[in-house]
């Protein structure tokens, strides 16, 4: 038994991935026909060239159909899947494992979600039936009590860390600024995200990701079989999934500093993938900033600082675009912006984008032509009650 | 013998200062202050509450539970068995409601007494009016349990002497189901016949205890119609020292809670007294009922968790605007998030324990687990912990009927932790390392299905709240 990985086995030879925003114009057919048709361009295939579909959604359809209609699909696999916010990566995993498997020879990975037509700002989970116990929180406030728990543990005060959070988004800003498929294309001062009025504990909107329909999609192959599609192909090196059995929110022992799970499924990426110094071995990271105190704890449960020095390398710029390992340089959730089923196929398009040297010289990352590895963490759920999801993909 | 083995009054923590109601609606108020029941508090829960406070100190489990109102949550279904489902009665324990009118309290006590077994008697109540009228500003909410059974079932604090019923038919007030406030005949004929009803009810009972008036030590005289009331406490010819304090300035006159809350205060002013002291409880309401008392040498002892004058003295105000949207009397904007789903009644009946009762689970791990797992073996019940604020945050985004949301991470003492929703706080008053403790609320109600869980407040202690 074991957790071993298919390091260097399947490849990814194509990619889409469609503007993120308000789309009001486009439906969820639509998204998927964007994101899918660049991807099948991307590889130079065909729709019916593809073996087997897994759809990613969190709630915008129900079933396979939901891509097979549109797309219009004969005789063709399509697998819905969800995992809370992590449901796009879970697609990818699903559709590697199958081409891994040797049942089929290309498949494609899609995620799609259509948040704006819900006409309520958030993400709005559909109620399933249940005895009214359930807490009604927004995801806002539950991750907004990291913030101070990170604060009290080491020793950041409340002005302190509220610069440091503000330094996060204004970082992911800026990128998104420079990003034309971003939802915002703003740049925001420390100062002025400061300034921002609280909505859920200390975050404020701006601390928030950005809420946006969008489709992104990939295309894999066995690994061997790579360079018939692309030059460049994402050699996948790790898939890793964990999720959580939600103790966090009945352990005395959890203190909010920490996500277990996303620990987890890092300890098993880099071991699959033999990366045992990530900030010195990664090019760039896309992470799962729904909130930006979500951010500044993941820097330290993907190994990327020491625990209780994150909030030092955020104020140093570590994570910048010029910095030494670039995190979320798409602009991230918070302003590339967060439709579920989707997001997790956004950062590895991002990944995509840099290591091949297709991002344009004004977003480019620091460490591009130095290193050849990226990471791409994706979660759902709480503090103490999560999914997480970690992958790493290389250049050959 | 048979009388009362204990009790627990319950006044909700928030008060409406009478003088800011003129200035909004233009006439009413007065002065003072009266109760007022959070936007999450409905009559089952001030019922659990009280509830709560009179079976701590309770020698024995009650076999029957009334619950006593005239501002039912529900017609149709009985609200006792969400009151006994929160106390966690046995199922064998017969639950039943008593609604519609102040009276159904006095008949619920007559059962009470007239039982041979031990009965828990619930008054719980909502009172209120029209903007500027005289019930908004009269009125009060709470509630009051009594435990009443005889001396087999333990020490009997205080002896049932005598009890008497006048029915009388007449249109004092009313109000057709679903209006949001009585109506009233003209006062000086209610006054008239509640003057001649309490005075021969009194007498009555006084007879049956073979007692003189002037025996009495407090007459407490409850009732809907102020002036009748006061009318019949002064004929009764006793000294104002020996008539009970309505409490009309702290609390307002709590209706179907008012005859036990008065019954409470009386008997725990009585603690430092010697026994054989007489009480006679006067309930004014369609008709009159009487209840002759005698204090016994075993109330000396008796402990109230809570006693009625500390938590009159606690509390904080709560403003007009705020209290006229809890009462649904002021529309105002609801939160833009979507409402909350009704709560399946399947799910619920099988989660009884955990949904009403509070009860989680303890594993071979010896973590506490809320909800309760099915793996663990230990049910834990958590309703009486206390604990501690680890973290917190509010909620200005979250659906709520009364926004914020304030939420804590708590953790119990002796195990079990739990992220809950604070009540009966001030957002920006709450600290971590604050002490908790646990309250059955009415966290929605969507569909017309009341979402009944449990929050945690500020703990009491000795000296009130924490």
């Amino acid at each position: 038994m074991g957790s071993h990985g298919i390091k260097d086995r399947v490849a990814i030879v194509g990619m889409g991935c469609t503007r993120f925003g308000e789309r009001w114009d486009k439906g969820v057919d639509e998204l998927l026909l964007e994101a899918t048709g660049e991807a099948f361009a991307s590889a130079g295939v065909g729709k019916q060239d593809v073996d087997a579909y897994w759809l990613g959604t969190a709630q915008s359809g129900m079933s396979g159909m939901t891509l097979s209609r549109p797309l219009r699909l004969r005789d063709r696999p399509v697998t819905r899947v969800e995992n809370y916010c992590a449901t796009g990566s879970e697609a990818l995993r699903q559709a590697a494992y199958a081409v891994a498997s040797g049942a089929y020879d290309i498949a494609m990975a899609v995620g799609v979600e259509k948040v704006k037509d819900s006409g309520y700002q958030g993400l709005n989970a559909f109620p399933i039936p249940a005895d009214g116990t359930q807490r009604t929180l927004t995801a806002a406030a539950m991750f907004s009590m990291v913030a101070p728990a990170y604060g009290r543990r080491y020793g950041v005060s409340d002005e302190e860390m509220r610069v440091v959070l503000a330094r996060i988004a204004s970082k992911n800003h800026a990128n998104g600024a420079r990003n034309p498929r971003a939802q915002f294309r703003k740049e925001m001062s420390v100062e002025r995200l400061c300034a921002m009025p609280a909505v859920a504990g200390g975050l404020s909107v701006f601390d928030c990701a950005g809420v946006a329909d969008g489709a992104a999609a990939a295309i894999v192959v066995r690994a061997e079989d790579a360079h018939r599609y692309t030059e460049q192909p994402l050699l996948i090196k790790a898939l890793s999934f964990v999720a959580g059995d939600g103790s966090g929110l009945a352990d005395p022992g959890y203190d909010y500093t920490t996500f277990p799970e996303v620990a987890a499924t890092a300890r098993d990426a880099y071991a699959q993938a033999g990366v045992t110094a990530p900030a010195e071995e990664l090019a760039m990271a896309e992470v799962h900033d729904c909130f930006t105190p979500t951010e500044l704890v993941l820097m330290e449960d993907l190994g990327f600082a020491e625990r209780g020095s994150a909030w030092k390398q955020v104020l140093a710029g570590t994570y910048d675009l010029d910095g030494a390992l670039p995190v979320n340089p798409d602009g991230g959730l918070k302003s590339f912006g967060h439709p579920v089923g989707a997001s997790g196929l956004r950062m590895l398009f991002e990944a995509w984008l840099q290591l091949r040297g297709e991002a344009p010289p004004e977003r480019r990352i620091s460490t591009y032509g130095s290193r050849s590895l990226a990471l791409t963490h994706n979660l759902g759920g709480y503090p103490g009650d999560m999914v997480s999801f970690v992958s790493i993909v290389g250049l050959p | 013998m048979r009388g009362i083995l204990s009790w627990g009054g319950y006044v909700p923590h928030h008060r409406l200062d009478r003088r800011a109601i003129a200035t909004v609606a233009g006439s009413g108020g007065g002065s003072g202050a009266r109760s007022v029941a959070a936007y999450d508090e409905d009559a089952v829960t001030l019922g659990v509450a009280a509830a709560r406070l009179a079976l701590a100190e309770s020698p024995a489990e009650p076999k029957t539970l009334w619950l006593a109102t005239t501002d039912p949550p529900y017609l149709d279904r009985t609200n006792a068995t969400a009151v006994h489902a929160a106390l966690r009665l046995d199922r064998t324990v017969a639950a039943y409601d008593a609604v519609g009118s102040v009276r159904s309290a006095a008949g619920a006590l007559r059962a009470a007494v007239q039982a041979r077994e031990p009965v828990l008697v619930v008054g719980a109540d909502l009172r209120g009016g029209l903007p500027g009228g005289p019930d908004e500003s009269a009125g009060g909410d709470g509630a009051a349990a009594i435990v009443v059974g005889g001396d087999e079932d333990g020490p009997v604090l205080a002896e049932v002497l005598a009890t008497v019923s006048v029915t009388e038919e007449f249109l004092d007030r009313w109000r057709l189901p679903g209006e949001p406030a009585s109506r009233l005949w003209e006062e000086r004929f209610g006054e008239t016949r509640y003057s001649a009803l309490g005075a021969e009810a009194l007498k009555l009972a006084l007879s049956e205890a073979g007692a003189g008036a002037a025996a009495v030590r407090y007459l407490a005289v409850a009732g809907l119609h102020g002036k009748a009331v006061r009318a019949v406490a002064a004929a009764s010819g006793l000294p104002a020292e020996r008539i009970a304090d309505r409490m009309e300035s702290t609390v307002g006159n709590a209706g179907a809670a008012q005859p036990g809350l008065l019954l409470a205060a009386t008997l725990e002013r009585l603690r430092a007294e010697p026994p054989g002291q007489l009480v006679v409880l006067l309930v004014l309401a369609d008709g009159a009922d009487a209840l002759v008392l005698r204090t016994t040498g075993a109330l000396a002892a008796y402990r109230p968790a809570r006693p009625v004058a500390a938590q009159v003295a606690a509390g904080a105000p709560v403003g007009y605007g705020t209290y006229l949207a809890w009462r649904g009397m002021l529309r105002v904007e609801p939160p833009r998030r979507p409402e909350p789903a009704r709560p399946s009644s399947s799910a619920a009946n099988r989660n009884l324990g955990w949904k009403f009762g509070l009860v989680g689970s303890r594993g071979d791990d010896d973590l506490v687990r809320m909800p309760p797992s099915p793996l663990d073996a230990a049910a834990v019940p958590m309703a009486a912990a206390t604990g501690t604020i680890v973290t917190f945050t509010v909620d200005r985004l979250a659906y709520s009927p009364s926004p914020p949301i304030v939420f804590a991470v708590v953790d119990f003492d002796g195990g079990g932790r739990l992220p809950l929703e604070l009540t009966d706080v001030r957002a920006d008053e709450v600290r971590i390392g604050d002490r908790v403790e646990l309250t059955f609320r009415r966290l929605f109600t969507a569909e017309g299905v009341h979402n009944y869980f449990w929050k945690a407040r500020p703990a009491w202690t000795a000296e009130g709240e924490a």
